[in-house]
């Protein structure tokens, strides 16, 4: 072929949609640091700074990770359990537009990213205020290759479950179900807190994790709404559904917080956001309006359910990972198997439009995803564990993983505090004034 | 009747309640402090500015006790509060001439001694 034919054959990159995908993409990238600002909130003050550096964290170590291997080996070729690596390094991922979509491919690949980024974030929710964060980097770094690119190539890139027939929208198996039972695995693996159990460990400023929440939410219309990598009717019933579902799962938080405790709560209308995101997360695309509703009131059940066992077990998955995200994926996914219609996605119908093989390919994904995640996390953490201490020492532990990890207080007030590295020429260390 | 002063780690307060609590000590105030103490100074860096912390976070409570309690009350703070490490904090037990509890009027060991004992 020569050049003008390949010119005429290649697929032709569309603005509008690569315009949306560039947004969309900074959208996923904001909810990293609002998930940090969200599971700050909730820890105690003086291991806050440290909650948020391991979201920031994931930022530098699975952006540079998905670079070199992780987005080849999710998204390099048609393997049935992983890709290839022609992709490594970014070799080969240009302007011209990823196969299958209408946008460039190095968009493409940065939007995935993103997701590669927010998922290794979220399993830090299971392990904060003890471990340690040489030891969550690592993790990090090796988790975002071993796991998520192998579960990402089996939902989206070309893998068993995406060829088998599973429809996973935005991440329902890779982000939702990879995080949470990855979190589970990690918080049995790490231990819990000295003090879970003993003493009341409250969140620290509730108004951080309402704030986190809130834009977590604006983020995930990037997430969702981006998932068709398009301005296509599934991006925009996702973009939606992104809308509707997390509204109706509030509802029901407020209900059940009535029930329970006869007041709403501001922390559970967070986590009520939360957990209406990831429901519709791998649907988004797949279901009609009303069914996303019919998804967020009755989704909400389950995760509210295990949020109020988990606390009464030995388990510190601290910050529910598992109820937020594992079983609101898995939730999500099977709903796709009943509910599914194809006069709005074009792709499927579900069981209850009269394909049950549909929920079948949906409860395939919903089992192997869970084990993987769960399986290779505890697996990997123990090998970890035995090069060096995932957790800190009981006696840091107590003075807070701030200015243990970190050397930083989140509010320090500049009392007592003596200027060690003052202008040249002063040698002698003089009173710091306050900060500000 | 004394005035006994505790200064411990703020970590430690929630066991030391635990300890008075088991002492049967009920009246108890408690604030936030910083001091220092001997244990050594942490450093923190924010940017370019480099800083020893010369002051610590502690807890102080204060716990106003008739004789026989005295005892019991110190056992509770040391039990609670300790960690074996620098920095665990100190003890002060000072006379108290005279206490009254605000709302009957009844003074000194009837003032510190928890309604219904």
């Amino acid at each position: 072929m020569d050049v003008l034919t390949i010119a005429q054959s290649a697929p032709k990159v569309d603005t509008g949609d690569t315009a949306w995908m560039l947004a969309a993409t900074a959208f996923v990238l904001l909810m990293t640091p609002a998930l940090g600002l969200f599971y700050a909130g909730l820890v105690r003050a003086k291991n806050s700074l440290n909650t948020f550096m391991m979201c920031v964290s994931a930022i530098a170590i699975a952006g540079v990770t998905w670079a070199l291997v992780g987005y080849s080996l999710a998204f390099d070729g048609t393997g049935d359990l992983i890709g290839g690596l022609n992709y490594a390094g970014l070799h080969d991922v240009t302007f011209v537009p990823r196969d299958g979509t209408t946008i460039p491919h190095l968009v493409f690949m940065a939007f995935q990213a993103t997701f590669c980024i927010i998922t290794v974030a979220l399993i830090s929710g299971a392990v904060v205020e003890r471990m340690r964060f040489g030891a969550w980097m690592i993790f990090a770094a090796v988790w975002s290759v071993v796991v998520y690119a192998v579960m990402a190539h089996w939902a989206f890139g070309g893998g068993w479950l995406i060829e088998g027939g599973t429809l996973d929208f935005a991440g329902g198996v890779p982000v939702e179900m990879g995080s949470g039972f990855s979190a589970l695995a990690a918080a049995l693996v790490v231990g819990a807190r000295k003090d879970y159990g003993r003493q009341a460990l409250l969140p620290h400023n509730a108004i951080y994790v309402v704030i986190g929440a809130g834009l977590l939410w604006f983020g995930w219309f990037g997430f969702n709404g981006g998932s068709g990598f398009s301005t296509g009717n599934g991006s925009v019933l996702a973009f939606t559904n992104t809308l509707l579902t997390p509204a109706c799962s509030l509802l029901t938080w407020f209900a059940l917080d009535l029930l329970r405790g006869r007041q709403v709560t501001a922390v559970g209308a967070a986590t009520a956001i939360i957990v209406g995101c990831v429901l519709i997360t791998p649907a988004g695309g797949f279901v009609s309006p009303g069914w996303a509703m019919a998804l967020g009131f009755a989704g909400a059940l389950p995760c509210y359910a295990v949020i109020m066992l988990r606390p009464r077990t030995r388990v510190d998955e601290t910050l529910d990972v598992l109820a937020a995200h594992g079983i609101a994926g898995f939730t999500g996914i099977l709903f796709i198997g009943f509910f599914a219609q194809e006069n709005w996605n074009a792709v499927s119908d579900g069981l209850l439009y009269g394909n049950a093989a549909q929920l079948g390919d949906q409860a395939l994904a919903a089992l192997a995803a869970p084990v993987y995640a769960f399986v290779m996390t505890f697996v990997l953490l123990k090998l970890i564990g035995l090069l060096i201490p995932l957790r800190a020492t009981e006696y840091e532990e107590a003075l807070g993983m701030d200015t243990v990890q970190h050397g930083e207080e989140a509010y320090p007030t500049g009392e007592g505090a003596i200027l060690v590295s003052p202008e040249a020429g002063i040698e002698e260390a003089v009173p710091l004034a306050q900060p500000n | 009747m004394k005035l006994v002063i505790g200064i411990v780690r703020p970590e430690k307060a929630n066991d030391v309640l635990e300890a008075l609590y088991r002492a049967e000590v009920r009246g108890v105030t408690l604030s936030r402090v910083q001091g220092h103490g001997g244990e050594l100074d942490r450093v923190e860096t924010y940017r370019g500015t480099t800083v020893k912390i010369g002051l610590a976070d502690k807890v102080r409570f204060e716990i106003a006790v008739s004789d026989p309690f005295v005892d019991p009350t110190i056992a509770a703070l040391c039990e609670g509060a300790r960690t074996g490490q620098v920095g665990d904090g100190k003890i002060f037990v000072l006379p108290l001439e005279r206490a009254v509890r605000i709302r009957t009027g009844e003074t000194d060991h009837g003032a510190v001694t928890p309604v219904g004992v």
